[in-house]
């Protein structure tokens, strides 16, 4: 079943065209993971998905639906229909954006109280819940100051999944944290993965790509270059950029 | 130069300055909520996207903060009787000149204040499915407001002085009876001196209860 169909996407930053006529298909318990150079479009591709950039050209349609309507050169979309999507659509942000003047437990609440406008009672029991799963129960008072790097984004992904997502993005979720802190997020998502949920994932994580992902594609000139397994792209890419970016990868690697 | 201080015709006069003090208490109450409301609107505009709402809000912001206080409350008070067919009291020309005035800067400070706010804090609203109305009522407004606080209650420190300018055109304020005192007992020395510290009576623990309020946002972070 198909729950998210990219066809044709395109996105310019004024003269500078960063996704060029993309398609992508993403099926339920699908796991994408996406990699690509600094500037290949990795994150302008998924924030085109939740249309937190809206796309120059090109059609998204999200559960068997177009999305916006054709009014002759551009699309035009409905800001409800777009509110709809970001509810579907879940996001998960390399710098986390958790709202600071709220308590971890605030911030998972606030979706459901104010998007979705659940009675308190139930915003909280479902709140603790997705706090506890992402192992934070005890930190539920704290305020985003007082969290490291890792407890932050861990925040910010029961956040995203106290809205139920029918699809996560990842946007390189553990690129500003220190190292020693990467795990603790990268388990989170894991075990997300052996839920079977929908999720797109760009990273540099190659590692965790290859371990947790169903596909992975290599995003190079705002196209995709090279789709496949796992297996294919990481450990076998046919195309040259595509081992370039590997080598260069594993150049320091043990 | 050999002064003697006598505050006795000034003390006298306790019940006009009372009446001062109310008049002036009257002004601030309203020009503080309609410079502070109206500048929060305006500011808001100033941040729009859309043509139709920015470049209003510009042009009032532009108008009003680069003419004088002083001559927008004459212009109020001598010259819009003449274009319009009611009478305008003393209070309306100078609540409307100052509370003009003082939304203009307000607007300037709110559209800093959310200027400020990270974008990242739109993206992480945005995400979970809020409009531009809950994303900025619930996370951009609430921390924006904490960083304008300082220079908001500057400009509510402002708008309490700039109430004396109402004694131009004859409004009951502290100035205008000090000035009445003065004139009746030829005592200006008394009779101003005694006016600014009344001001400063009033102003500085107002003050040092900002500063309170100030440490008290900080506090929950």
């Amino acid at each position: 079943m198909t729950i998210l169909r990219a066809t044709g996407l395109s996105k310019s930053f004024g003269t500078n065209a960063v996704l060029r006529g993309l398609d992508l298909d993403v099926q339920k318990g699908e796991r994408i993971a996406i990699l690509g150079a600094s500037g290949s479009g990795k994150s302008t591709l998924l924030r085109c998905l939740n249309f937190m950039e809206m796309p120059t050209s090109g059609t998204i349609e999200l559960d068997g639906t177009v999305l916006g309507r054709d009014r002759g050169t551009a699309r035009v979309y409905q800001e409800s229909e777009l509110i709809a999507v970001r509810q579907r659509v879940g996001m998960v942000f390399q710098q986390f954006n958790l709202f600071p003047h709220m308590t971890a437990l605030g911030n998972v609440m606030e979706g459901l109280r104010t998007v979705k406008r659940m009675p308190k009672a139930e915003a909280l029991a479902l709140a603790i819940a997705q706090l506890a799963r992402v192992g934070l129960a005890e930190k539920a008072d704290q305020y985003p100051a007082h969290l490291s790097g890792g407890q932050k984004q861990r925040v910010a992904i029961a956040r995203a999944l106290a809205m139920e997502p029918a699809l996560l993005l990842f946007d390189e979720p553990t690129s500003a944290l220190d190292p020693e802190l990467v795990g603790e997020v990268l388990g989170v998502i894991d075990a997300l993965a052996a839920e079977g949920r929908t999720m797109l994932l760009v990273t540099h994580e190659l590692g965790f790509a290859y371990h947790v992902a169903t596909r992975v594609i290599f995003l190079a000139d705002g196209t995709i270059h090279e789709s496949g397994t796992p297996d294919e792209v990481l450990k076998h890419p046919r195309q040259e950029r595509t081992k370039a970016f590997l080598a260069s990868h594993k150049r320091y690697s043990l | 130069m050999n002064h003697r201080w006598d505050f006795a015709s000034v003390l006298d006069n306790t019940d006009a300055l009372l009446a001062g003090a109310a008049g002036t208490l009257r002004i601030f109450a309203i020009c503080i909520v309609a410079g502070l409301l109206l500048g929060l609107v305006v500011g808001l505009g100033r941040t729009s996207q859309r043509r139709w709402i920015l470049w209003p809000a510009s042009a009032f912001v532009e108008f009003f903060r680069n003419t004088p206080v002083l001559v927008q409350i004459l212009w109020f008070y001598f010259a819009l009787p003449m274009l319009v067919p009611f009478a305008i009291s003393p209070l309306a020309a100078a609540a409307l000149g100052i509370s003009l005035n003082s939304a203009a800067f307000t607007a300037e400070i709110v559209r800093g204040g959310i200027q400020s706010i990270d974008p990242g804090q739109w993206d992480g609203a945005r995400a979970i499915g809020m409009g531009w109305g809950q994303a900025m009522r619930r996370i951009i407004l609430p921390q924006a407001l904490k960083r304008m606080t300082p220079a908001l209650t500057n400009r509510a420190i402002e708008i309490f002085k700039m109430s004396t300018l109402a004694s131009t055109v004859a409004y009951v304020e502290l100035l205008q009876q000090g000035k009445l005192i003065a004139s009746i007992n030829y005592n200006p020395i008394e009779a101003y001196t005694a006016v600014a510290v009344i001001f400063f009576i009033v102003l500085w623990p107002m003050v040092q209860a900002t500063y309170a309020l100030e440490r008290r946002l900080r506090r929950d972070e």
